[in-house]
């Protein structure tokens, strides 16, 4: 009865949602470009501080950061508008934030706070909300896509047009069964599915030609009967035209379409792997260059901005993550003898025989 | 009139479609074409959109129920046999059965598994999947053994707030017959005691319930009473019931037509034997299939599922410990 009263008065400390959509119509490829930043600003320190924290022993389990990749994280996360459907991946720390995700969330679920969206029964990159249409990865590669399929036909059963559904993956979970059944099934059913992949040379340490053998992962989509774009991910610039029109031919009722970014992972699988299998030309090609470097000197260039404002700019980011991580830090973490421990909500069919045996 | 199992299971899903416009059903060959067994014949006609051909992406499949749950539908999947469930295996289980957990979002998706051996089906067209999805944590697991049950749990799968793995009986498709659809019905997680004895208790589930009927008719000319459980879910598992019948006759045989290493009648008998090891007057005994995979000629076959005489047998032996 404990448990239950608990998991009541928890589910009613949840009803917090998703941010308010911060782009709205009408707005300028100057004011897109400016939020865009923020996010992968704020990405990219978060991300650091979670590394910190992780080494520090404070997060428990693995952390996953995403450096390199935010460019075109944050492309997907802004093109897509609230009421859309998200399945992002291991890497899309700023794209998740652009999808709406308060920075509590994410840092409730990296300590395992009980008031984060997965109350410490799932952890780091594993989180979301389904119910808002941003919907939690598991770890197992290619299997997001059909569920996106999923969310978007009940859609179109339902009657409610003009969203779309987007989700990530890597160059590595292009070798998947799953990552073919879902694209094939989108493309049979004329989804508005935009599928981005991320081709950061190195499915953890294997790098492309073993994981295909095609010149290019975009010369895979007419086989589907998929329209594809490819990308340079290091390019914000690039990489908000090319999602935004992608994410608006997938609005128009064009279909499945896929996007193929070329970028480079510029930190380890996760922060227990020193990445030295990254081949150091690589690195020092243009695909190894820092997508944050890049939109920031673009930015300067256009005089959008100047060193005082990105100055100021870094001091609020860090306050609002700072912020973030000491709440959380003070926070409950999950407690065994309050945990239910029923995994179905039909609670009247659970199986209640384990738990005489270790009782 | 007469229904049979998979007019029942037909019927059911007729009804579900009928009543609750969030229904749809989603498969191989189940549109035009009814079905490979014909268990949607009629359907996408009287429900036109709303019973769908997939393409053979068992994992696609699953994805795409779990993806319309979580938007408020209740998707009915079937797979063309419950073996290549397998393909599907990780949505099913990784998936549907984790979502809840995580989410506090429920995952209302029903995975009807035409289960079970048939003469001449072999390896790849006969498997019984049910104990593989009760290891995993969240899932529902029917195995109905009659026509009544079919229809009445599948509705209940249907209705049901999480994932129900639906383990439907080939062999029972055709052979089994009722006169009417039931109007009511034991409920979900509950056992039924499918003949009463004294002597000793036979449990089962799905087809195996008819095998071990048989053999307690069988047995009855020579004097013995045989009690037969029908469990009608394995997981749930009603283990009151089970517990209840060996405090009657204190000895215990299950049977099941899955494979033995870790299954239902192994969890069946760890349960007896750890909360009512006092209830025994001798060993509780199980009857599996063969842990081989399921041949193809007819001699090997049944040879390798237990048959009512195969039952009669083991229960004999236990008759007389």
């Amino acid at each position: 009865m404990l448990a239950r009263a608990g998991a009541d008065k928890l589910s009613a400390m949840l009803q917090t949602v998703l941010d308010p959509d911060p782009v709205s119509d009408g707005v300028t490829a100057r004011d897109t470009h400016l939020a865009a930043y923020r996010y992968m600003l704020l990405a990219r320190l978060l991300d650091e501080k979670f590394a910190s924290l992780y080494r520090a022993g404070k997060i428990h389990g693995g952390v996953f950061i995403a450096r390199g990749q935010e460019a075109l994280s944050v492309a997907v996360g802004i093109s897509l508008k609230r009421g859309d459907v998200f399945a992002p991946l291991i890497r899309d720390t700023a794209g998740r934030l652009a999808f709406g995700e308060p920075v509590i969330d994410a840092v409730r679920t990296y300590l395992g706070s009980i008031l984060g969206p997965m109350r410490g029964r799932d952890g780091n990159v594993h989180r979301g909300r389904p119910k808002e249409g941003y919907l939690p990865m598991i770890s197992h590669l290619g299997a997001m896509i059909s569920v996106v399929n999923g969310a978007l036909f009940a859609r179109r059963m339902k009657g409610i047009s003009g969203t779309v559904g987007a989700t990530c993956i890597g160059d590595g979970g292009t070798a998947t069964g799953a990552f073919h059944e879902a694209l094939n099934q989108a493309a049979i059913e004329k989804l508005p599915l935009v599928l981005v992949i991320a081709n950061n040379h190195y499915a953890y340490s294997t790098p492309n030609d073993r994981e295909f053998a095609c010149r290019d992962l975009a010369d895979r989509a007419p086989g589907y009967g998929v329209e594809a774009q490819s990308v340079d991910g290091t390019d914000l610039s690039a990489c908000l035209k090319v999602l935004g029109e992608a994410v608006a031919r997938a609005r128009s009722g064009r279909g499945p379409q896929m996007v193929v970014a070329t970028l480079l992972r510029l930190c380890g699988h996760g922060e227990h792997d020193k990445a030295e299998y990254i081949d150091p030309k690589l690195k020092a090609s243009p695909v190894g260059r820092d997508c944050l470097k890049i939109a920031e000197e673009f930015q300067l260039g256009q005089k959008w901005t100047d060193a005082a404002a990105l100055e100021r700019l870094r001091g609020e980011v860090v306050r609002e993550i700072e912020a973030a991580v000491a709440q959380a830090q003070r926070e409950p973490v999950p407690d065994p003898f309050t945990e239910d421990w029923c995994a179905i909500s039909s609670r009247h069919l659970s199986e209640t025989h384990g738990e005489k045996d270790s009782a | 009139m007469s229904i049979t199992y998979l007019e029942a299971i037909c019927e059911a899903q007729s009804h579900a479609l009928r009543d609750d416009p969030r229904v749809f059903i989603y498969g191989q060959d189940v549109g035009a074409f009814g079905g490979a067994f014909k268990a949607t014949k009629n359907l996408a006609k009287e429900y036109p959109g709303r019973v769908i051909d997939a393409p053979i992406s068992e994992d696609a499949m699953v994805g795409l129920a779990v993806g319309a749950a979580i938007e408020g539908m209740r998707p009915i999947i079937e797979m063309q046999f419950a073996d290549f469930s397998t393909v599907g295996f990780n949505q099913i289980v990784n998936q549907a059965a984790t979502l809840f957990w995580r989410t506090t979002v429920p995952c209302p998706i029903t995975v009807r598994l035409p289960f079970g051996g048939t003469s001449g089906s072999g390896p790849f067209h006969s498997q019984s999947l049910e104990a593989v999805y009760a290891h995993y944590p969240g899932l529902v697991v029917m195995t109905p053994a009659t026509v009544e049950d079919a229809y009445s749990m599948l509705l209940e799968a249907v209705a049901i707030d999480d994932p129900v793995i639906f383990c439907e009986h080939k062999f029972l498709y055709y052979h089994l017959k009722a006169d009417k659809l039931p109007s009511e019905a034991l409920p979900v997680g509950k056992a039924r005691i499918a003949r009463e004895g004294r002597d000793m208790t036979i449990v089962a589930y799905s087809a195996m319930v008819h095998e071990a009927l048989e053999a307690a008719a069988e047995l009855a000319p020579e004097g013995w009473e045989v009690e037969v459980v029908d469990l009608r879910t394995v997981k749930p598992l009603d283990t009151d019931t089970v517990m209840a019948s060996v405090a009657r006759t204190g000895r215990l045989l299950c049977v099941g037509e899955a494979w033995p290493w870790g299954g239902v009648t192994a969890e069946v008998i760890a349960r007896v034997t750890s909360e009512g090891f006092g209830l025994l007057d001798v060993p509780p005994q199980r009857l599996n299939a063969k842990d081989t995979p399921v041949p193809y000629h007819p001699n090997l076959w049944t040879a390798h599922r237990p048959t009512p005489q195969a039952v009669a047998a083991a229960a004999r032996r236990l008759l007389r410990l």
